[in-house]
This record gives C-alpha cells, sequence and structure tokens, in this order.
C-alpha cells in the first residue's frame, strides 16, 4: 500500500539522524578509549593503558562493584515494593483503579531532581527527618544522609515506579479466568498468587527489573546529592574524569564498560523475557 | 487491558502496604512543598512561622528567570526536533521493511535505557571533534537526539490505534501518498503528536545529565537548581521545586488526560 518513495522518506531522515548523533558518538567513545593524556592534550595514538589503569587499581574496580551491589538492592527492593502495588492496583482497586495507577505512574515522568532533592531535605544532618527525632526526644542520627543506604533509599523511591510499570501491565494481561478456575478448584488466595499470577507476571518482573536496575546502575544525580564520598557510584567517577580530573580517555574507557555492561543486560534480560513469555 | 471484574476484597494487609507504597512515592514530595512555606530555616520540625517570602524571593530572582526561559527555548527545540525525526521513525517501524530494521529500532529506542551520562558525553565527544561551541544549541540538540525514543514510542502506539482504512480509503480515492500523509495520517495521529510534544516538554524540562556535558554559558533550568544546591539548600530551592513539580504534574495530567482519549490500550 506504501510506496518504495513513502518507505525510503520516512526511513532515511531518522536513521541518518541516529547514526550521525548516536552511532557516531559511541564510536568516538570506543576511539577515545584508547587515547591518552600527556600534560594536558589528548594524545591520539593508540593505548591500552586506561584498561590496564581500570583493571590495576583498586578504586575503580570497587566503585564498580559498590555501584553493581547498589543497583541490586535497589532492583530488590523495586520489586519488592512494586508486585503487591501493581497486585493490589490491578486486582483489588474496582473503580479506583484508573486513578490509584495514575498516582503510580505521575512520579516516574516528573520532578527526578525535585524527588532527589526532596530526600537530602528530609535525611540532612539538619534535616527534616532528624529534626523530627530530636523532637521525639531522640538523638539525631548522623548515618542518615551521605552513606550508601541514603543512596538506596533515594534510588528505589525514584525506580519504584519503573518496575512497577511493565509488572502492571503482565498483571492486567493475565486473562482473570483463571484466576476464578483457580479458586474454584480450591486453591487458596496464596496458592493462586504462586502458581497462577507469579508466573504468568515473571516477564513483567524481568522488564521491571532490568529497567531499576540499569537506571540506577548509571544514576549519577542521587550518589552526588545524598551519597557523600562513601556512596559514590561509577558515574560519578565518569563525570569527575571528564570534569576536574580532566582525563577524557580514561573516563571514555570507564563509560564504555559501563555501555557494554547495560548493552549485556538488557540483551540478556530480552532473552529470558521470550523464554518465560511463551510458555 | 482486561474488562475489570468487580474487584474482590483485598487482605487488609496488602491494602495497607499498598498505601505504604504510595506514602513512600509521595512523602518527600509533600514535605518538600510543606517546606517551601516554613518561615523558620530549611529544616526544622514541626515547620513554623507560615511564609510566602520564598515565593517572593523567587519572582524577583533574575538569574532564576533567565534559566527558566532557557529552559523553555531547549524544551520547545527538543520537541520539535524529537516529533520531526519520531514521527517518521514511527513510520518506518509500522510500514517499512528493510535489512537492520530491528537494530534501528534498537539504536533509536537505547537512550530510554542507557544513562544519560553516555549520552551526553559521547555526543560532547561528536562536538568537540567537530568543533561546535557548547551552547544551548547544543543542549537542545541533545535532548531532541535523546528524546526521540519518548517521541517514536508515543506515535507508534498511536498508529497501532489508528483506523488504516481510512488511508486504503483516501488512496484508493485518486490522493497521492504526500496529500494523504498531511489530510490523513497527521490529522488522525493528532492526538498522539500532542502527547508525545507533551511528554517530550515535561522530560526537557527535568534533563540534568546530557545538559550537564552539553551546556555552555547560559543555564538551564535544572543546572540552576543543582547549582544552588552545591552552594548549600535554602527554603528558596524548596520554592523553585514546588512551582516546578506544580508544572509538571499538570503536563502529566494532561499527557494522560489525551492518551486516553483514544482506545485503551496501554505500553511505555
Amino acid at each position: 500500500m506504501y510506496s518504495r518513495w513513502y518507505k525510503t522518506l520516512v526511513t532515511v531522515p531518522p536513521l541518518a539522524w541516529v547514526i550521525l548523533f548516536l552511532v557516531l558518538p559511541y564510536l568516538l567513545l570506543f576511539s577515545y578509549s584508547f587515547f591518552s593524556v600527556r600534560s594536558g592534550t589528548i594524545v591520539h595514538h593508540g593505548t591500552l593503558a586506561n584498561y590496564s589503569t581500570l583493571l590495576h587499581n583498586p578504586m575503580y574496580v570497587s566503585v564498580l562493584l559498590r555501584s553493581l551491589r547498589i543497583a541490586a538492592i535497589v532492583t530488590v527492593l523495586s520489586l519488592l515494593l512494586a508486585f503487591p502495588l501493581a497486585y493490589y492496583v490491578s486486582f483489588h482497586a474496582g473503580r479506583r483503579k484508573d486513578v490509584l495507577y495514575q498516582l503510580v505512574i505521575i512520579p516516574l515522568w516528573v520532578s527526578y531532581l525535585v524527588r532527589a532533592y526532596a530526600w537530602k531535605t528530609i535525611l540532612g544532618g539538619g534535616g527534616v527527618l532528624n529534626a523530627l527525632l530530636q523532637h521525639l526526644g531522640f538523638s539525631p542520627a548522623s548515618f542518615l544522609l551521605y552513606s550508601p543506604f541514603a543512596v538506596v533509599l533515594t534510588l528505589t523511591h525514584i525506580y519504584t515506579p519503573f518496575a512497577f510499570l511493565p509488572l502492571y501491565a503482565s498483571l492486567e494481561h493475565i486473562p482473570r479466568s483463571l484466576i476464578e478456575a483457580s479458586t474454584d478448584l480450591g486453591a487458596s488466595s496464596w496458592r493462586t498468587v504462586r502458581t497462577v499470577v507469579l508466573p504468568l507476571a515473571l516477564p513483567g518482573a524481568i522488564a521491571g527489573a532490568t529497567f531499576a536496575f540499569v537506571l540506577s546502575l548509571g544514576d549519577f544525580l542521587a550518589p552526588l546529592l545524598v551519597g557523600g564520598p562513601s556512596g559514590l557510584m561509577i558515574s560519578n567517577v565518569v563525570v569527575s574524569l571528564f570534569g576536574a580530573a580532566y582525563d577524557w580517555p580514561l573516563g571514555a574507557a570507564v563509560s564504555l564498560c559501563m555501555l557494554l555492561l547495560v548493552l549485556a543486560i538488557v540483551f540478556a534480560a530480552g532473552r529470558l523475557e521470550k523464554r518465560y513469555g511463551l510458555s | 487491558m482486561t474488562a475489570p471484574l468487580p474487584a474482590s476484597r483485598a487482605p487488609r494487609w496488602l491494602t495497607l502496604f499498598a498505601f505504604a507504597v504510595f506514602l513512600f512515592l509521595y512523602a518527600p514530595i509533600l514535605t518538600l512543598i510543606v517546606y517551601s512555606f516554613n518561615g523558620s530555616s530549611v529544616g526544622g520540625f514541626p515547620p513554623a512561622n507560615w511564609t510566602l517570602h520564598w515565593y517572593r524571593l523567587l519572582a524577583s530572582d533574575d538569574a532564576l528567570w533567565s534559566a527558566v526561559l532557557n529552559s523553555l527555548a531547549v524544551a520547545s527545540a527538543a520537541v520539535v526536533l524529537s516529533l520531526a525525526l519520531g514521527l517518521p521513525a514511527a513510520l518506518a517501524f509500522d510500514r517499512a521493511s528493510f535489512p537492520g530494521k530491528a537494530l534501528f529500532r534498537r539504536l533509536v529506542l537505547l537512550p530510554l535505557i542507557l544513562p544519560g551520562v553516555i549520552t551526553g558525553l559521547s555526543l560532547l565527544m561528536l562536538f568537540a571533534t567537530s568543533g561546535l561551541k557548547l551552547s544551548l544549541f547544543t543542549v537542545g540538540l541533545g535532548h531532541g537526539t535523546a528524546l526521540i525514543s519518548v517521541a517514536a514510542t508515543e506515535i507508534y502506539a498511536g498508529l497501532q490505534k489508528m483506523d488504516r482504512r481510512l488511508e486504503e480509503a483516501s488512496l484508493d480515492l485518486g490522493a497521492t501518498q504526500w496529500r494523504t500523509f498531511w489530510r490523513v495520517t497527521v490529522p488522525s495521529l493528532a492526538l498522539p503528536l500532542l502527547a508525545a510534544a507533551l511528554l517530550v516538554f515535561t522530560l526537557s524540562m527535568d534533563e540534568i545529565a546530557v545538559s550537564f556535558f552539553l551546556v555552555g554559558r547560559d543555564n538551564t533550568l535544572p543546572l540552576e537548581i543543582w547549582s544552588r544546591l552545591r552552594r548549600g539548600i535554602t527554603p528558596e530551592i524548596n520554592a523553585i521545586s514546588t512551582v516546578v513539580f506544580a508544572f509538571s504534574l499538570a503536563a502529566v495530567l494532561l499527557w494522560y488526560r489525551i492518551r486516553r482519549l483514544g482506545p485503551a490500550e496501554s505500553s511505555l
């Protein structure tokens, strides 16, 4: 129905744009990671020095491991919060379903900076939570701000709606007759959840976990706002290498590792979703 | 979406749990809003001396207003760019077939899941290599490029709901492809296009990771807020944040409304 001209016209401009402004920059990132810096200027001469620095400087390895750990904890917490919530909204919300769904989705799109900043005002030394504790007669808790704990809390807050969305979509697609059949055959509601709902929600859970993990792994704002030195993550290292430290090649090498890691995770998650989605 | 069954009664603990999660999602924002009216200091409990002082301070803050104007310009540019490329991209996903199409689609959607830091710095390398000076223009280019993913997704969802017989009828009646595109396709996609524009606009107004790398001398609003945060927290930032939150909330509610006008089908 559509002519070849039509198809060419809708394909070529976005394709060209994507090649120029996404593919080419990624290739530049790749090539920069083999350059080096000598006395303040970038030397365009191939070397593996950056990668050997990454492997041998324990700072990079430990920040990466910390980032992975924080992202994993955030993922688990987001799923633990999002699944019961999605289950409640999908199965038990009744007429308020649409309103409640919107209430979860709004924070997904709104004011990322504001929400990260809000936690700083709450957890801070002179912040709301400490003032509340003192008001109630407790001593202030100094561990709250500038710790990996604060980063986990903030990131869980930010990425729970991302975990919710695909989970909810997969719950919505479960035929209600299956639930009825299970109940009619005498299964308890707990057993129905375990043997009917959970397996069918698995692809949604995988997608939600991927979002939460990948996005929190690469987050740089929350660690900078509430993390302190002990809560810094891999993106903060990249930012400082591109800023104050002025070592673009090393920064490029770190980001390339991050890029490949993200792609590998997304690819693996896609495979898993397919595997559990069809059965 | 499946037809809603009469909702069965939830166990009490589940209701409580769901309520607690909502509290977790909204309590920080509410705290921030409450403390923007707090006269005594940044923190402190309970908040006291209710005041509009911080909002009056905002109104006469020139640096802030120029950052708002900068952000509006960047967001408008991002909307134009992402729709101009997102619409053909969505049509290509839907209608064209060519080798590497799946890869093309993944590439377009990549900025959705890639850390903003990577998108930002790889574009920085492109601009540095090509000698383009960093300015609001480069920020707009960056936002527009990253948000093609969002625009294309929204428009593609709209295309799936569109009545294709209208296009067939137009072609059968002798209209050219070009005329059909402008007189049938684009008008039928008016709502998804509007929804995409709203969403891209909101996201651009709030974007920080890409802007961080691509900004020149003129700050966008989030970067201005960011640089003030580094100097220390003042209740004025709470007031700015409250205003920002109110506007993006309105935009997102409008987006959701528009989206729901069509036949219901949800997708990200």
